[in-house]
């Protein structure tokens, strides 16, 4: 039952940031110029990339180290329709998010059959395999990859300026879209039985058949995403190669070290997290190989002492969800031994 | 009035939000057989692990030979002389008979119960010594199980439903030993769900319901309606 | 190609998997005693190669020396990481233990990185890694590749008398049987996760002893001895020590093979060769659980 006492105060002006953030998002293009727009394409596609892995290892109980490989294949679909193919750019754009889900439904038949951190490990195998596979294909260019020629990249603007702003319109839509269709997901039946299932593990027993159906569900669902980014991805760096496109640091590491300090398992914690990420970006990447030990090293802190991120800190002086996708109030942290 | 081997008082346990036991007291002296019956989610097995350091422990003291077992682990209250015959068993079942009960020795006090005195008590586990304990009967599992408490060498032995599951003839020959048990110094307190088979072997009773203790006394005092009426919250 | 040299290839690809079954052979025993994969594996395995890098090229300990120098280390070292890192993490579902050991392979990858440089490296052997061997047929054996084949045979046995004729064996069976059961009885689990830890750490050593002589390594290099290590365990059947020698035979040869093809293939043809036997025996050869 929806409860009957009025949203607290601390609730509204979380919501109401969350708000300031959507609008100034869509007035970027007047506020910012063409650099701006590049910094803020990247992080919408970051955001992208950190819902997708949340919804798999927050509700789905699916750890994935190997995304990346998703976002590979719609890079290189992109590119093979589009450049390779000939076929109308938007529609290349649409064909590597539908590649991507077909990609998707053979490596269940691996994915799913190994249980817990054995399913992490036999991703990242598959991503291996995929990049591997990548770059044996000589249209491609091969282990060196293929820029993208300039009049494909012209359909999305004649000046560079033009197509940075085309790449952050497109990002936006795609995080829009993103995050607005993954929490109607949670919203749905298939949704609430993964939150339930979050929520209170007894439920786990008993739901059996369908959390395994909700899982397939989530995991299908994330790989036209993925794959989405991946073409966007392609737009924004204008080439396609095995250690870009499949590049597990860009697009996994970053991306499960922002969730994690975000908050896994809620939706406000990848919107946290990316906003973490600019901050790496900006702040810490002159430190080279030393910001990847001290986002490790916070990680690991995260998980062993508030393992709901920044966001179950936040949460322990907000009384309610900002994006509400449960339907019980929340649980405690107190738990049978 | 000497000290009892175990002193538990006013001992709360909780899982959660789920509160099993509410200030439960109880004693065992050296060589008494004390019962523990209840039904089903009554708390006797949270009672058993908590006094073995297994369950969280909100509240309450609980005391061997007068010394406060609190903030000890499982491994030190065994080694400090109490051993737990797990409800089902709860064997290794790649094991081994004998490396089974070699894992008693090992976690335990120093003693005279050796392997040979468990084979000699229970003779038909001295033939299936070197099979894997997941090929033994339910009953021989037990036996097993029961040796390798002993093998410990406890001053307490605490018994979780010996009996769950088994055949008659079985429960007789593990009950049989429990008076033998009692007279070399050693405290058993032993739960069980059947009343009959606890009552008949024990010195003193507890009767736990919903958490706490709800009637104590000796099995000869108490007419047995009070006991059923007790056990069944009427 | 000609049988003489494919059958040299594929003598060699076995003698490899030896190597293989000496890295996969400690991840072997946290699959099978604690139920987790160590994502950082492989990394660790290549943090105590730049030990032994160190300990021969900085301070000219021959390898040997340095070599009895790291064991006691890397058990220490496997001890601690159990007892203080990973337990807290053990049993509180699979999110936080995948992140620990990922975050610690990311730490480890680039601690290396930022100490050491990106060069890839190697332990001079002191002429063992060019010596051969000829047998009957023309067939040509590396003497390097033939003693890690054989220290991974010697091992194995070992780890297996180990675990079933020492009670440091029965209490660590004890634990990966029931560890609750343990718990109750007044085993200490976490003191028996470290040590298996700690034999662990010293299989990681063993490892690393032979892989820097034999391979090229670098601060990268650990994610690819995770997936082999992984893959060998995966295809001999969790729980089965002789059966990840079996696995990590496996993928030695499936990789000569695919190498005869073209270098390129190498590593793609080990991949593809566990994809196709997991689709058909998911539960590999030998599996115990």
């Amino acid at each position: 039952m929806r409860s009957t006492r009025s949203t607290p105060r601390s609730v509204l002006i979380g919501r109401g940031i969350l708000l300031l953030g959507a609008v100034l998002l869509l007035a970027a293009p007047w506020i910012t110029d063409a650099n701006g727009l590049q910094v803020a394409a990247d992080l919408l596609t970051m955001f992208v990339l950190a819902v997708m892995w949340n919804l798999l290892a927050g509700y789905a109980d699916i750890v994935s180290i190997g995304q990346q490989a998703f976002v590979g294949i719609g890079a290189y679909a992109f590119f093979g329709f589009g450049v390779l193919g000939g076929v109308n750019p938007f529609l290349a754009i649409l064909l590597a998010g539908l590649t991507t889900l077909v990609a998707a439904i053979p490596s269940m038949a691996i994915v799913f059959r190994l249980r817990a951190a054995y399913l992490s490990v036999g991703t990242w195998v598959l991503a291996e395999v995929a990049m591997l596979g990548a770059g044996k294909l000589e249209a491609f260019g091969a282990g060196l990859g293929s820029s993208l020629p300039v009049s494909f990249a012209e359909y999305f603007g004649d000046t560079p300026a033009a197509r940075s702003l085309s790449a952050y319109w497109f990002a936006l839509g795609l995080a829009i879209v993103a995050f607005v269709a993954t929490y109607l997901l949670m919203r749905s039946p298939t949704g609430i039985g993964l939150t339930a299932m979050r929520d209170d593990e007894e439920a786990t027993a008993t739901a059996g058949v369908n959390v395994m159906r909700a899982r397939i569900i989530c995991f299908l669902w994330t790989a036209p995403f993925l794959g989405l980014a991946g073409a966007l991805i392609t737009l924004q760096r204008l080439r396609v190669a095995p250690d870009l496109s499949f590049s597990i640091v860009d697009w996994t590491v970053y991306v499960i070290f922002i969730v994690v300090i975000g908050g896994v398992g809620s939706f406000e914690g990848p919107i946290i997290g990316t906003l973490v990420f600019f901050f790496i970006r900006e702040y810490l990447q002159s430190w080279g190989v030393w910001h990847f030990i001290v986002l490790g090293a916070v990680s690991i802190g995260v998980i062993l002492i508030e393992p709901r991120g920044l966001w179950g800190l936040l949460r322990r002086v907000i009384p309610d969800d900002l994006i509400p996708v449960s339907h019980r109030p929340p649980r405690g942290t107190d738990a049978l031994p | 009035m000497s000290e009892p081997l175990l002193a538990v008082e006013g001992l709360t346990v909780v899982y959660g939000q789920f509160r099993a036991l509410h200030g439960v007291d109880l004693h065992v002296d050296a060589g008494e057989i004390v019962s523990v019956i209840g039904a089903n989610g009554a708390g006797k097995s949270s009672l058993l692990k908590a006094i073995v350091g297994y369950a969280h422990r909100a509240g309450g003291t609980i005391r061997l030979d007068g010394t406060d077992l609190r903030g000890r682990s499982t491994a030190q209250i065994v080694k400090a002389g109490i051993a737990l015959v797990p409800e089902g068993r709860r064997l290794f079942p790649s094991l081994t008979v004998e490396e089974n009960l070699a894992i008693g020795r090992s976690v335990g006090r120093a003693g005279e119960v050796t392997l040979q005195t468990v084979f000699d008590t229970f003779p038909m586990l001295a033939e299936k010594r070197r099979q894997p304990a997941r090929e033994l009967s339910g009953g021989q599992q037990q036996m097993v199980a029961l040796g390798r408490a002993l093998l410990a060498n406890p001053r307490l032995l605490l018994c979780d439903e010996i009996s769950l599951g088994l055949a008659p003839v079985i429960v007789n020959t593990l009950y049989e030993i429990i008076p033998t048990l009692a007279h070399r110094g050693i405290g058993l307190l032993i739960v069980e769900q059947d009343i009959s088979r606890s009552l008949a072997v024990a010195d003193r009773f507890y009767c736990l319901l919903e958490g706490s203790v709800t009637l104590t006394g000796r099995p000869a005092e108490v007419p047995r309606e009070t006991v059923t009426r007790h056990y069944f919250g009427l | 190609m000609n049988t003489v040299g494919l059958a040299n290839q594929i003598v060699q690809g076995i003698l490899i998997g030896g190597l293989y079954a000496l890295f996969a052979s400690g991840l072997s025993i946290s699959v099978g005693v604690m139920r987790f994969v160590n994502i950082a594996h492989g990394d660790l395995i290549v943090l105590v190669s730049f030990l032994l890098l160190a300990l021969t090229a900085s301070l000219h300990l021959p390898l040997p020396l340095a070599i009895a120098v790291a064991l006691p280390i890397a058990f220490v070292g496997g001890y601690i990481l159990q007892r203080y890192l990973f337990q807290r993490v053990l049993g509180k579902g699979i999110l936080q233990i995948v992140l620990v050991t990922f975050g610690l392979s990311i730490i480890v990858e680039n601690f290396l990185q930022g100490t050491f440089g990106a060069d890839t490296e190697r332990i001079s052997g002191g002429g063992i890694e060019t010596a051969t061997l000829a047998l009957p047929g023309g067939i040509g054996i590396g003497v390097l590749p033939l003693m890690i084949f054989v220290a991974a045979v010697v091992l194995i046995f070992a780890l297996d008398r180990l675990l079933y004729t020492t009670q440091v064996g029965a209490h660590i069976r004890a634990v990966s049987d029931d560890v609750d059961a343990a718990n109750l009885v007044g085993l200490s689990s976490p003191r028996i996760y470290a040590i298996a830890m700690g034999i662990v750490g010293v299989t990681v050593c063993i490892s690393a002893a032979f892989m820097s002589v034999w391979q090229n390594f670098d601060p990268t290099s650990g994610p690819d001895r995770l997936l082999t290590a992984f893959e060998a365990v995966v295809l001999g059947g969790l729980g089965s020590l002789w059966g990840t020698l079996l696995g990590g035979i496996i993928l030695g040869v499936a990789q000569a093979i695919g190498a005869q093809i073209d270098v390129s293939w190498q590593l793609l043809a080990g991949h593809l060769v566990f994809l196709v036997i997991f689709l058909i025996r998911p539960q590999g050869l030998f599996p115990r659980y």
